[in-house]
């Protein structure tokens, strides 16, 4: 299959390794990856800021930037979900209705990774390999609003050698919320102590998740706390292989 | 400014801004501790007795298309509900606002001669600031809830919808008994049920002389005139029963169509709520009865605003369980106080700053990470996360140029080309240093920044 | 402008264009169950820390009996039109004063317990309506004030669901909904049987005798006459 890789701008300019490890996943499952050069962002931090007028410009580079794509994949859940639970309704609140129709479309033919694995190719077991403790963290936009379920989950425990423990309270927002971090900052940072208390009770020496932008957000808790415990990208978790 | 300029509410619907409240909250260990325990226990009766209906997603969908109904058509079905209730001799006020409603009760209050009235737990009282107009005009309200007469006797301020006193522990609350409870017993223990026991026996005595009561009501029905309280302890059948005179306080949006609508409401809400399957006590009545003079008063107070906008109206589905509040990761640690309005948790930042007009609320629609857990749970499924998105719109619109509309502006230019945006981010590698060393404000308190890549994924990419 | 047509009016600005809203009902109506479970209703009030004693319709006048006695009672008031039986207590040393008229509340808070009948009951709530108009179930005071309530319900009364019970109801006036005695939730969101209404809760559900059903007695046989 032919695959457009939706990279999503954090990891474009963070988390290049993120987007290198999907790649390679997908290219060793057999798929032709793509990466379509007119993407930026789906624009999400503007809408769920209050710009919305800001976000649609970004919504049409973002639907045109995708328009050749039979299928698009995202390492996010949360990007996954704008483009499919925002984009059409910011178009239409703007008064652009082919747009909306349009972005529609893009949604329609948009998922997350653990959803393309699992619910499009098929593929629980991805022949990964990762001999270490993990603990995995469902980020809210993949859990609630993309309802991906346990699929991470079913990808991880088919991994070779994993040491895979649950996490306490595993559903419970880590406090990111993209600039509620920011805006509310003391709230935001009392959520993520309990987030990485409960990290650090697993004994775990990585920590997964769908999302870079929450794991941004764990992971620079955990740093502070110099607790040793390295955040990866679910898709760098299954790039691993023997 | 409210949605197409309708008038807004007053009342106890703002206070300081979120995330300043938030902070001095944060820093309450005990507090945390009491709602953490509070929250967790009922979060897990919810879960159980949600789980042992089969229907309940067709009982959501029922409930929120019930009350979408009432909302479409609300002033036909306003029309019918007063008229409903002045055929069975009841008399109907209505209240532009809090300022209106307080004073028609009081007026009607001061006619009957009486200088103490008890209350029903009435969240819409609490908005319009009840308690206080009264006590303006010499009249002493006396608080029958349990967590409401806790509140009112620590000089506290109610923190929930459901349980005002959330924020206090059994220890606090036989404190506040043991010092502010004529004739307690100085030795009253913290059981629970001692704690209970004393309340009974505080107010048995007003139940038996007062003659005044001000309710509200969960439930209107607009086909047959019936209101209906929803209760647990009893006060509010004793204060609907024994006093001659019954106000019944009561939000334009309360009703529901017919009668076999509640059938739905009535198994969404005890199970959301309390979660329990039943509510010990649910009262229904139609008409003043056994002799009794009935008054209602409907009260707008900033409702209508948020009828206006087609994109918030669903606030007002709300039947006030407080679902929400017991399951949102925010409110568990800030508690309700934060807030700062009488609903507070993830409806209140929704509804609040709707009754109010968004620009004395600015900061309400923000204090969310939207994990979506309130959109979840809510039993009229309303999206709150997808409306507080709305609503922050809304306050950036209703706003000059800030610098972060300006950054935003900035941004969005950058973002909607990829060859400004490759730039841009190209960038990133000079900040390498930075991202250890230059703090950035609310972010590096507490977390590390990553560090920025060599190569972005863009640029690996063509190399490839 | 009056404020109910200043409301009205802002109302009418308010809201959508749309005509009626259609509601989807696909939910467990009423009539689309059958009758209630008695045990599931036994089990449910007694989750709530109601006494249940399950008797054959025959029996009910002397399970009230045994049931009052055994709680010591020294004045009880049944509601005027429950059967006269439901109200007669054997002879006892010491005087037990029944009253079945009207009674003023003064009068309600010297009573020990109340006897009545309901309207319907639901077994999926454990929960016992009671109709205000109706002469065997009383005016509201006379199940609030005393602190024992003790209720009797037939076993066709007995419905499935919350849809059922409040399609029995429809058109009665005044209604009470009971489950299990008073309680509170307000400390630390833990339960606390016993506030301001009848601090017990006795029901007594009625078998009927006419169409003996089941082979064995509802509920198991050691809870004919016994309270759990």
């Amino acid at each position: 299959m032919r695959v457009a890789l939706f990279v999503t701008c954090l990891v474009d300019a963070l988390f290049p390794d993120v987007g290198k490890a999907t790649v390679h996943l997908l290219e060793r499952l057999g798929h032709e990856v793509v990466v379509p050069s007119g993407q930026t962002c789906c624009g999400q931090m503007h809408v769920n800021t209050g710009y919305q007028g800001q976000a649609l410009p970004l919504v049409r580079n973002h639907v045109d930037a995708f328009e050749q794509a039979d299928v698009i994949v995202a390492p996010s859940g949360s990007c996954a979900g704008s483009v499919r639970h925002q984009h059409a309704d910011v178009a239409r609140k703007h008064g652009d209705p082919k747009l909306a129709e349009a972005a529609e479309d893009t949604a329609k033919r948009t998922f997350e990774l653990s959803e393309f694995l699992v619910d499009v190719l098929g593929v629980t077991d991805v022949g990964a390999y990762f001999p270490h403790r993990v603990t995995y963290h469902p980020t809210c936009h993949s859990l609630r609003m993309l309802k991906v379920r346990d699929k991470p989950l079913q990808l991880l425990r088919a991994v070779e050698g994993i040491d895979l423990v649950e996490l306490p309270g595993a559903e419970t927002c880590c406090g990111f919320g993209g600039t509620f971090a920011l805006k509310n900052s003391a709230t935001s940072t009392a959520m993520l102590g309990d987030k990485t208390s409960a990290v650090l009770s697993t004994g775990a020496d990585v920590l997964t998740a769908g999302d870079s932008s929450c794991l941004m957000h764990i992971g620079g808790g955990l740093s502070r706390l110099r607790s040793g415990v390295r955040t990866l990208h679910l898709a760098q978790v299954l790039e691993n292989a023997r | 400014m409210t949605f197409l300029g309708m008038p807004a509410g007053g009342g106890n619907l703002t206070g300081t801004p979120f995330p300043k409240a938030a902070r001095g909250a944060l820093g309450d260990a005990q507090l945390r501790r009491n709602l953490a325990k509070a929250t967790t226990t009922i979060r897990t009766k919810r879960a159980g007795v949600v789980g042992e209906l089969p229907d309940w997603a067709e009982l959501r969908a029922a409930g929120a298309a019930i009350k979408d109904e009432v909302l479409a058509n609300l002033d036909e079905h306003l029309v019918r509900f007063e008229e409903a209730l002045t055929s069975r001799g009841t008399h109907v006020h209505w209240a532009r606002d809090a300022d209106e409603a307080n004073r028609i009760i009081t007026d009607l209050v001061k006619a009957t001669g009486t200088r103490e009235v008890i209350k029903v737990k009435s969240m819409a009282t609490v908005e319009i600031g009840l308690n206080e107009a009264l006590a303006d005009a010499g009249v002493h309200a006396v608080e029958t809830d349990l967590a409401e007469l806790i509140v009112q006797l620590g000089n506290d301020k109610s923190s929930h919808i459901l349980v005002p006193a959330i924020h206090r522990n059994r220890t606090e609350i036989r404190d506040v008994f043991r010092r502010e409870m004529p004739g307690v017993d100085p030795d009253l223990t913290d059981d629970p049920r001692a704690l209970a026991e004393a309340a009974r026996r505080h107010l048995r005595q007003k139940f038996m002389t007062v003659d005044v009561a001000i309710s509200g009501a969960n439930f209107g029905v607009a086909e047959t005139g019936a209101l209906v309280v929803v209760e647990s302890e009893g006060n509010g059948r004793m204060c609907l029963t024994l006093p001659r005179t019954l106000i019944s306080v009561v939000g334009i949006e309360k009703l529901v169509p017919s009668w076999r609508d509640l059938e739905v409401f009535l198994q969404l809400l005890p199970r959301s709520s309390t979660g329990e399957r039943m509510n010990p006590y649910t009262s229904v009545w139609t008409g003043p009865t056994e002799g009794q003079t009935s008054h209602v008063v409907l009260v707008d107070n900033g409702r209508t605003a948020t009828l206006a906008d087609p994109d918030g109206r669903a606030a007002l589905r709300c039947i006030r369980c407080s679902a929400c509040l017991n399951s949102c990761p925010v409110y568990e640690r800030t508690g309700g106080h934060a807030y700062g309005s009488t609903y507070p948790g993830p409806i209140g930042a929704v509804l609040s700053p709707q009754l109010t007009g968004v620009d004395r609320n600015p900061t309400l629609p923000f204090a969310s990470s939207l994990c979506g857990v309130c959109y979840d749970v809510c039993p009229v499924a309303i999206d709150i996360p997808s409306m507080l998105v709305h609503l922050r719109s809304r306050v950036t619109e209703s706003k000059r140029t800030t610098p972060e509309s300006t950054a935003m502006r900035a941004l969005s230019w950058v973002m909607s080309d990829a060859r400004r945006w490759g730039r841009l981010i190209r960038l990133g590698k000079f900040g390498r240093l930075a991202s250890r060393h230059v703090p950035l404000p609310g972010w590096s308190a507490a977390r590390d920044l990553p560090l920025p890549p060599k190569q972005t994924f863009r640029d690996w990419w063509e190399t490839r | 402008m009056s404020a109910r047509d200043e409301v009205l009016a802002r109302v009418r600005r308010a809201k959508g264009p749309e005509g009626p809203v259609s509601v989807p009902r696909e939910y467990r109506a009423a009539g689309t169950r059958g009758a209630g479970d008695l045990d599931l209703f036994a089990e449910r009030l007694r989750d709530y820390r109601a006494r249940v004693r399950v008797v054959d319709a025959d029996q009910v006048a002397t399970t009230i009996a045994a049931a009052l006695l055994e709680r010591g009672v020294r004045r009880v008031v049944a509601a005027p039109g429950t059967p006269a039986g439901w109200s007669n207590l054997p002879d006892q040393p010491d005087r037990v004063e029944v009253v079945r008229g009207a009674v003023t509340v003064d009068t309600l808070e010297r009573t020990d317990a109340v006897v009545t009948a309901c309207h319907v009951a639901i077994a999926e709530t454990g929960t016992i309506v009671l109709d205000h108009d109706a002469a065997d179930q009383g005016p509201r005071a006379l199940t609030l004030v005393p602190d024992y309530h003790l209720v009797v319900v037939r076993a066709e009364q007995v419905v499935a669901g919350v849809p059922d019970a409040v399609a029995a109801l429809a058109g009665v006036r005044t209604q009470t909904w009971i489950s299990g005695p008073s309680a509170t939730s307000d400390i630390e969101l833990e339960r606390v049987e016993g506030v301001h209404g009848p601090r017990t809760l006795e029901v007594v559900i009625a078998r009927s005798t006419r169409f003996p059903t089941t082979s064995h007695p509802v509920g198991g046989s050691d809870q004919n006459h016994g309270i759990r």
